[in-house]
């Protein structure tokens, strides 16, 4: 496990979660991107709430990127092949909502919670994700 | 303070977690679904951070009759474990692996001005759409 960051993992996921309590407990509605990715999509009530949460989003990692440590370079490492990025994000978007939530909506808010469905959501997309991924490195797409 | 400012800032702070656990890079997140070759347990740890804690101002706060700015408080509806739950999730899952990014982190990367992102996200556009027209 060399690649291996479990302290900036955690400082990280503290802050994410700290995001999650303040805008639940502002707004009272729970941080699922998916959900907030659905909603300025698609016409909805507060859709411009959820645009700007989007937008901040961006402009978090911009802020690090540009601003904090414009000197180090970006890591962002990813395929460039439409057969997966395609795919990928259609099956993200479709499984997402049809499944009621994602990494946030499910394995962060859902588990906070204690809800029983997202924590068996989270290990199903956990699962059907290394599935994948094991399937790809047989095939040599990832190594 | 209104709603739109305290999500705008709520997507900041988002995305700066984000970034500092690494998860905004989509090779470490595959990392963490190759469990076979140089496993990458990070992901643990951040979504662990992250209800760790969530979940305490969870319990504190659910109860309440309305938030902070006065909103009702929006909590998703008990549902059995369904057929849709378990199709939808096990899809995202595969979506999931084959680019190693979820919704937070792909939206979150336009940052980095890679245009295959856009690729990336009308597709998952498109996969919403999908789903709203036809479930």
């Amino acid at each position: 496990m060399h690649n291996f960051t479990p302290i900036s993992a955690l400082i990280g996921g503290i802050i994410i979660g700290l995001s999650v309590v303040l805008y639940f407990y502002t707004t009272g509605r729970l941080a699922g991107i998916s959900g907030i990715f659905e909603n300025a999509v698609t016409q909805s009530s507060k859709r411009l709430s959820n645009i700007l949460f989007l937008i901040g989003l961006v402009i978090g990692p911009m802020f690090i990127y540009y601003i904090i440590s414009p000197n180090e370079p970006i890591t962002f490492e990813i395929t460039h092949s439409y057969l997966l990025i395609i795919p990928g994000g259609f099956l993200v978007g479709f499984g997402t909502r049809l499944g009621g939530g994602c990494t946030s909506g499910h394995g962060i808010c859902g588990i906070g919670r204690l809800s029983v469905n997202s924590m068996i959501a989270t290990a199903l997309f956990v699962a059907t994700g290394i599935i994948t991924v094991f399937i790809l490195q047989q095939l040599g797409v990832y190594l | 303070m209104n709603d739109k400012i305290i999500s705008l800032i709520s997507g900041v702070i988002f995305g700066i977690g984000l970034v500092i656990s690494g998860m905004t890079n989509p090779e470490k997140v595959l990392g963490f679904l190759s469990i076979t070759h140089n496993w990458d347990a990070s992901l643990i740890f951040v979504m662990g951070g992250a209800i760790l804690a969530f979940a305490p101002f969870f319990f504190l706060l659910k109860n309440k009759e309305v938030s902070a700015l006065g909103a009702k408080i929006e909590l998703p509806e008990k549902q059995n474990i369904d057929k849709k739950l378990l199709i939808g999730t096990a899809l995202f899952g595969v979506g999931w692996g084959l680019v190693g990014l979820c919704p937070g982190p792909a939206i979150a990367a336009l940052a980095t001005f890679d245009p295959i992102i856009i690729i990336f996200l009308v597709s998952m556009a498109a996969g919403v759409l999908a789903k709203k027209k036809y479930y």
